[in-house]
């Protein structure tokens, strides 16, 4: 029963994203869309803020680059031809499937992240934020002046809009999955060593810097799967669509679900998605005399977040899973010293 | 037992002109139980962090079974078979006490990355025997009952052993030990005497035991080092290391 229990929520997931997808209006379906986006993002950035204990704000900069790429590669030739005609030729002539671009971009952003993470790497806690966020600069800055490539502060529109409910649920689960195994596997591990304790990790044989690099790799590999398809859900992309906002609004999900858990990623991506779109609704509804309380939205918001960081440091998850929540549950809550709370995990 | 499994020669290490170890050497055999004592200050941690690759010499050289390990990172050094533990102890605190034990044995793993994700090459397979191989280790170290604990819960002496579980999941050949009976009663040194001349024996270690209390080192050494002032002072058996006169200097000042 438990073995199944992964596939039944994929299954799950799926069949209820294509059903959204034929039954619900575009809004909703763009606002579906968005969260599993959120999910990507939030669920990616936790490997290096959650799990090997880096502090990375350069998030924003690998879904500019997972967005641009796979804007350039699947922009039909005849359009490209009149939206980015000084594109070399090797890129004018290639329209690709939407199968393959994000996974290209993905790539792309992997290795920029790599080479990136060489130097960058060597930094740690503020230094390190502080490195990450430059970069985030940096590539926002190439946006704007490679004309040829990313038509500056224009920016590219007209993109096909690609991204479906199902696409974005799709790619959701495929992220959800690869990073929960990489987390639960020796490399997981070894990153929770070096967030616990560096020094000791290195002197029980985890390569460190390694670690921290595959941490980083791979959230940067899936941001930009995310950018890939923001960029044809919303199907135009300008350099400033990249911005600190979205990187902080990211790190917010992280935090408030809590660092360290998968589940907790995704918790925060939900709530931070719609609760802002909930709100906004209350700001006409709730109207004094005539005049809607514009902003309202965003201070509950900062509230709810201050209540949080007050009340539940850790995050809403704090460190634990689903399957352990449900575990819990499941044995009632008699149970309170750690050692037996646990013991249900080992057998899952 | 002709050749050492540990040899260092002409051993140096300054920190900004501080001289916190010189011309230090040793030659340590493969089945060997020594220790190293000396005042607070006498270079006797200094010593375990040049030869674990966490604070490099600054001079001389370091072999350990036939490799050069002398500029080794420590997780290389770990992997090539030296495992140590920690004056203040340093666990992986807020992970269980199963996972603390895995990563050390995971040391020897060497996983890659398709197969963790693509659950190929016989993943769970492996993931299994390494807990398994977890659990019999806590076993031995009557750690069994704290598996699924949170490492920081555990009482002290509890938390001392664990440390040296998880070196020993890294499966060295030489284990540096580095004050285990520091804030023990004597029962509980007593009982830490036994366990380090155990597992000197059951695990076919080689152990350099950097200790203050005199009973445990007395107790369980072949071999005593002292070092004072980053010197070497002293060598030699238990009983010949009671009666030296350096030695005696060195701890209680000199005679008026």
């Amino acid at each position: 029963m438990k073995r199944l229990m992964p596939l039944v929520s994929i299954a799950v997931v799926m069949g209820l994203a294509s059903l959204a997808q034929s039954a619900l209006n575009d809004y909703y379906q763009r606002i579906l869309a968005v969260i599993a986006i959120n999910v990507i993002l939030a669920v990616s950035l936790n490997l290096t803020n959650g799990y090997s204990g880096d502090f990375s704000l350069g998030h924003a900069a690998f879904m500019a680059i997972g967005a641009y790429t796979s804007a350039i590669l699947t922009l039909p030739v005849r359009t490209k031809a009149v939206v980015l005609p000084d594109l070399p030729p090797w890129l004018s002539q290639v329209e690709l499937p939407f199968i393959l671009a994000p996974l290209i971009s993905g790539g792309l952003a992997a290795l920029v992240a790599f080479i990136v993470g060489l130097p960058v790497l060597r930094l740690r806690g503020h230094y390190l934020a502080v490195a990450t966020l430059g970069l985030m600069v940096i590539v926002q800055v190439i946006a704007l002046n490679w004309q040829p490539f990313t038509r500056g502060a224009r920016g590219i529109n007209g993109l096909p809009p690609f991204t479906t409910v199902l696409w974005a649920y799709g790619w959701m689960l495929i992220t959800i999955a690869v990073i929960w195994r990489i987390v639960h596997s020796s490399f997981g591990r070894a990153m929770m060593a070096v967030r616990e304790d560096e020094l000791a990790a290195a002197c029980r044989g985890v390569p460190i810097f390694r670690t921290r690099l595959l941490a980083f790799v791979c959230g940067a590999f899936f941001a930009s799967i995310a950018g890939a398809l923001w960029a044809h859900l919303i199907t135009a992309i300008t350099p400033s669509s990249f911005s600190f906002l979205i990187t902080f609004n990211v790190v917010a999900m992280v935090v408030i679900g809590g660092s360290g858990s998968i589940t907790g990623s995704v918790i925060g991506a939900v709530l931070m998605t719609l609760l802002p779109e909930l709100l906004r609704r209350l700001e006409t509804a709730l109207a004094i005399g005539g005049q809607p309380l514009y902003g309202l939205s965003q201070i509950v918001i900062a509230l709810m977040m201050l209540g949080v960081m007050l009340f539940r440091p850790q995050g809403l998850m704090g460190r634990r899973e689903l399957p352990e929540v449900l575990a819990l549950i499941g044995t009632g809550s008699t149970t309170h010293s750690p050692h037996v709370n646990t013991t249900s995990e080992k057998t899952a | 037992m002709s050749v050492p499994l540990l040899q260092v020669r002409d051993l140096d290490k300054s920190f900004r002109g501080v001289q916190a170890l010189q011309d230090y050497h040793l030659e340590l055999g493969s089945r060997e139980l020594i220790g190293v004592i000396g005042p607070n200050g006498a270079g006797k941690t200094t010593l375990f962090n040049v030869l674990t690759g966490v604070a490099p010499a600054t001079r001389g050289q370091i072999v350990f079974n036939g490799q050069d390990i002398t500029r080794a990172t420590p997780d290389a050094i770990c992997c090539a078979g030296i495992a140590r533990t920690f004056q203040n102890i340093r666990l992986f605190r807020r992970l269980s006490v199963l996972d603390n034990v895995r990563i050390g044995l995971q040391a020897h793993s060497h996983d890659r990355l398709h197969e963790v994700v693509l659950r190929l090459g016989g993943f769970s397979t492996k993931e299994r025997l390494l807990e398994q191989q977890a659990y019999e280790l806590l076993d031995r170290l009557d750690l069994v009952e704290y598996a699924v604990a949170q490492a920081d819960s555990l009482a002290y002496g509890l938390q001392r052993r664990l440390e040296i579980a998880i070196a020993l999941a890294t499966r060295p050949k030489l284990l540096l030990l580095d004050e285990p009976a520091a804030g023990m009663n004597p029962t509980e040194a007593e009982a830490l005497m036994r366990l380090i001349a155990r597992l000197h024996s059951e695990y076919h270690l080689a152990i350099i035991l950097i200790e203050h209390n005199m009973r445990v080192v007395m107790g369980v050494c072949q071999r005593i080092q002292v070092l004072n002032y980053g010197r070497l002072i002293a060598e030699g058996s238990p009983e010949a290391i009671q009666q030296d006169p350096h030695v005696l200097e060195a701890y209680l000042g000199v005679a008026v």
